[in-house]
């Protein structure tokens, strides 16, 4: 009986432990030309997950393994949304990778990993839960940049996010040693009890903090932290890159969000501070950067650096408006990295990576549609109503206006001023200029079908926002703030 | 109600449904269904908003054809949208030149005239919305959206410089457009959860406040109306432009500005507007006089209409900022009118354009001798534009330095001025255009208009005439929305 109460919030990550295990004996005994069936399974895995989370979903708050791991509200349509980027991620994926040679059950493999390291920090309570997590996510996916083995910058690339990454998890696990030994737990629920009724050293806390806020600078990618960011894009193949960029920023989000919000709420004037300068810098080096760029890999890796410092003034709102519209933002945003990686390996061929700003050149006269679908997810990016990119800048603005922080919401917009510069850029050379090649765009049909979806999305959700901004509202609520 | 629909919200989707029609018909093989198809709906777009103006009750001041739904509950907005006497002449305006530039489309767009047309319609059911919003954020969505057709209209169709434009364009307005987006939000939260405009209305507002938001919405309105020293895109995107996108600019784009002063700087603000209206009708001044000397000196003539353009609207800032009902009326005609002049003369320089391909006045001469017809009528809104009476424009202009006399002669001595000088640039060119020798062999082969465009110079013929003869079926629809808008700021919102 307690066994059964400790397996079942944890099912999904169970069920997908054991598919991994399977897929990993079944890949083995398939021929190099059934990869398809791998594939499937994948798929079928995903939907399992996706119908185990919804199915195991009990009102309130469900602990398990001794206040190890959590289920909530927040962690359960984290993780859909999680499931809903890996799937697409491999939609995406297929054909591009299958021309390099690279579609082998490893990446599989590695994929569901990831995600299985993203589902166990979303749902973490516990410092030791969170490391694993992180690891099993990173891990995975150092060596899916480095899947690529004959390419000497998809190599550089991994080395750089190993190194620097290590170097981030020691910075976090330093300073998770440090609150250790100023609040005696490393159960986050314990360690902000203990806050509240005042520890002896507050010096170690706040230098523990101080550990803790530079790790997960590291790994969402903020300024000063940044440096492997646009070299990981750029480096790795746009299949993983699109990885990269996407779910983890989910993953990175609940993880910000249970470690200062749940566990460090006490300590809060402390943090909010360092995370106005991580966001004021963020946004700046990150929007004027993109400009400099001709490769849209790299345009992109500095956009992602820009708008994790937005979603970082989110934390800086704080309450219910605050944590929610950053989960807002940090979903938006997953949906329009999505949207933007899938279309350029759709026009990406065999030896050819359409990652360069003169590729996108003409793009209207190629094919209207995808250059319509491509216009939806760069004015969503730079937060152009009618399209959802703005309800989610509206909704973080919103928050911290509401907090007194107008001159930092005056300065927000006028980066977004400056980062909607690039995304128009992408408009105007699809629109105005003229084709550099007429090699004809072959879309599959189930590509196609998704970036339709993801493209009209951006507008859909745009007219309809509504919903998704109350259940990411209502789900901090259960999630963090009432316990 | 139209067929049980609500009149409002018909005359901004029925338009975008038409474009979005239109867009379907896919690649330039079905360019003639495209065409008639965006005629249909351009018309039918006209139509719809008739209602508007025979169901208009003119004895209140209330908002009505009303219309009230949820949207995004989390933030209680709202679809909320109504009409009173200051936004509803300029939603017939607009409907009524998306198929005048339909029409001036017909023939010379070749290329991508699906998405042409498409733009233009999907531009117009926005800027309905924009004119029809009651909820801040609704308004500011149609606002932004408003850009998107816009940036691609110049950029794609566009002259040789359209890139450069364009982007000029977009980032000017999206620069005013942010920072109007934090003072809604600040608004938002001292209404205590409400974008609802009428609300803003009501709200105490602390002077300091007031100055804040006042300046973020001045960087909105005054960016697109434009005025001086915000107005350097005007010239660029006016200039690349194709006929159309012009037409659109100058007869719509810019009473937008206009109207936000009407609709949020002064109900909302009202204290701030006092305290900064001296600075405002300095900048206003400066437009009508500096830039109608600007105009003077230009050798092309989009960008002479353009500068004209900004002379114009400078008149209008000016009868806004004196809070007096001469004024605010007089600049509201002056909108509607400059809508019709300019839009005109944009179009006149179109025809010319689409024969010669040449935009320079040096590039003409003698026009008279080849195209009579053309020339009475490009006469006409000439004449129009340097505010002869009889036409629109005199009325407008005459009834702002009426009210700034009331205020201070030397001001209405300087506004006055522009009838000078808008006589003296428009004429100026006419004269070298039109009269004289033919000057090459370019003008010597020139057709006079056809069917097509003497239909559309008609139409607004008959406008331009009609209202300086009799501007009354106008001015009643404004007057009391009106007085009703300048007793609401002649009340201090500072908190009591």
């Amino acid at each position: 009986m307690n066994l059964m109460a400790d397996l079942i919030p944890a099912g999904a990550e169970i069920f997908l432990l054991v598919m991994v295990c399977v897929i990993l004996i079944v890949d083995l005994m398939l021929a190099e030309s059934s990869k398809i069936y791998t594939y499937s399974l994948v798929m079928l895995t995903l939907l399992g997950c996706s119908l185990i989370t919804v199915g195991t979903h009990t009102q309130g708050v469900a602990y398990a393994f001794h206040n190890m791991f959590v289920d909530d509200l927040m962690s359960d349509v984290l993780k859909l949304f999680s499931y809903i980027a890996v799937g697409t991620m491999l939609v995406y994926s297929r054909s591009y990778l299958t021309v390099r040679g690279l579609f082998t059950g490893e990446f599989m493999v590695l994929t569901l990993f990831a995600l299985l390291g993203m589902n166990v920090m979303i749902s973490a309570n516990n410092f030791v839960t969170l490391y694993l997590g992180l690891e099993l996510l990173s891990l995975s996916l150092y060596a899916m940049v480095a899947l690529q083995r004959d390419s000497a910058v998809a190599t550089e690339a991994a080395m750089k996010y190993f190194i620097l990454g290590a170097l981030a998890s020691g910075l976090l696990l330093y300073g998770m040693s440090m609150l250790y030994g100023a609040t005696g737990s490393l159960e986050l629920g314990v360690i902000s009890d203990a806050i509240k009724h005042g520890v002896p050293n507050k010096s170690l806390l706040v230098f523990g903090l101080v550990f803790i806020v530079s790790g997960l600078a590291f790994k969402l990618g903020v300024v000063p932290f940044h440096m492997w960011v646009p070299d990981v894009y750029h480096g790795a193949p746009t299949a993983m890159t699109m990885l990269i960029g996407s779910a983890p920023k989910l993953a990175a989000f609940a993880f910000t969000a249970r470690i200062l919000v749940e566990g460090l709420q006490p300590l809060v004037n402390d943090w909010s501070g360092m995370l106005i300068i991580l966001a004021i810098a963020s946004m700046a080096l990150g929007n004027l950067s993109a400009i400099a760029q001709t490769n849209l890999k790299r345009m992109f890796a500095y956009s992602t650096i820009s708008h994790m410092g937005f979603l970082l003034l989110g934390f800086i709102g704080g309450g219910v408006e605050g944590y929610g519209s950053a989960m807002f933002y940090a979903v938006i945003y997953v949906l329009m990295t999505l949207g933007g990686f899938g279309m350029i390996m759709l026009l990406s061929r065999a030896g050819f990576e359409a990652d360069t700003l003169n590729d996108f050149k003409g793009l209207n006269q190629r094919s209207p549609w995808l250059a319509f679908m491509m216009l939806l997810l760069m004015f969503s990016m730079a937060g152009i109503p009618p399209t959802v990119g703005f309800y989610a800048k509206f909704s973080v603005l919103n928050a911290i206006v509401q907090t007194g922080h107008t001159w930092l919401a005056v300065l927000a917009v006028l980066f977004s001023l400056i980062g909607a510069f690039y995304y128009l850029r992408i408009v105007k050379l699809m629109y105005f200029d003229v084709p550099q090649s007429h090699e004809p765009i072959n879309l599959a049909p189930d590509t196609g079908l998704l970036i339709s979806v993801n493209g009209l999305s951006m507008l859909l959700l745009g007219t309809m926002p509504g919903m998704l901004m109350s259940v990411c509202a209502v789900s901090v609520q259960q999630s963090l703030l009432l316990h | 109600m139209i067929f049980g629909l609500p009149v409002i919200s018909v005359t901004i989707w029925l338009p975008i449904l038409f474009g979005v029609l239109v867009l379907a018909t896919g690649d330039d093989k079905n360019a003639p269904l495209a065409r008639m198809l965006a005629l249909v709906g351009s018309v039918l777009g006209f139509l719809v908003t008739l209602p508007l103006y025979t169901g208009f009750d003119i004895t209140t001041s209330n908002m009505q054809f009303e219309e009230t739904h949820n949207w995004i509950n989390r933030f209680n907005i709202h679809y909320h949208l109504g009409v009173d006497g200051i936004s509803m002449l300029f939603i017939l305006l607009n409907s009524l030149f998306t198929p005048i530039v339909v029409l001036a489309g017909w023939k010379v767009i070749e290329k991508r005239v699906a998405q042409y047309m498409a733009a233009f319609l999907i531009m117009s059911g926005i800027v309905n919305g924009v004119f029809a919003a009651l909820d801040s954020i609704l308004f500011y969505v149609f606002w932004e959206a408003m850009l998107i057709p816009m940036f691609i209209i110049i950029g794609v169709w566009g002259g040789p410089n359209r890139v450069y434009a364009a982007m000029k364009f977009f980032l000017y307005t999206l620069l005013g457009s942010l920072l109007m987006l934090v003072a809604l939000i600040y608004l938002y939260n001292l209404t205590g959860g409400s974008f609802d405009i009428l609300d803003f209305h009501e709200v105490a507002i602390p002077m300091q406040a007031q100055i804040l938001i006042f300046i973020a919405f001045f960087f909105a309105f005054a960016v697109k109306v434009p005025m001086f020293p915000v107005h350097t895109w005007l010239p660029d995107a006016h200039v690349e432009a194709p006929t159309g996108g012009s037409v659109v600019l100058a007869a719509i784009m810019l009473k937008v500005g206009a109207y936000g002063f009407l609709r949020f700087s002064l109900p909302i603000t009202p204290d701030a507007s006092h305290k900064l209206a001296g600075v405002m009708i300095g900048l206003s001044l400066i437009a009508i006089v500096y830039i109608g000397l600007v105009a003077l000196k230009q050798a092309d003539m989009k960008k002479l209409v353009a500068y004209s353009s900004i002379s114009h609207m400078g008149f209008v800032t000016l009868g806004i900022f004196i809070f007096n009902s001469y004024g605010v009326e007089g600049a509201l005609l002056q909108m509607l009118s400059h809508g019709f002049v300019a839009g005109a003369l944009f179009l006149c320089i179109g025809v010319l354009y689409d024969r010669v391909h040449s935009r320079e006045i040096a590039a003409y001469g003698g026009v008279a001798n080849k195209m009579p017809v053309f020339a009475a009528f490009f006469m006409l809104f000439a004449m129009a534009n340097s505010g002869l009476p009889g036409t629109s424009a005199f009325v407008g202009e005459f009834m702002v330095i009426m009210g700034v006399v009331k205020v201070n002669f030397w001001y209405a001595f300087a506004a006055a001025s522009t009838l000078v000088f808008g006589a003296a640039y428009t004429l100026w060119m006419y004269k070298r255009v039109i009269f004289g020798a033919v000057a090459n062999h370019h003008v010597a082969k020139l057709t006079d208009i056809t069917a097509r465009e003497k239909l559309i110079f008609a139409i607004l013929a008959v406008f331009v005439l009609g209202m300086g003869v009799y501007p009354l079926p106008f001015a009643e629809i404004l007057h009391v929305s009106v007085n009703d808008l300048l007793l609401h700021v002649t009340h201090s919102k500072l908190a009591n």
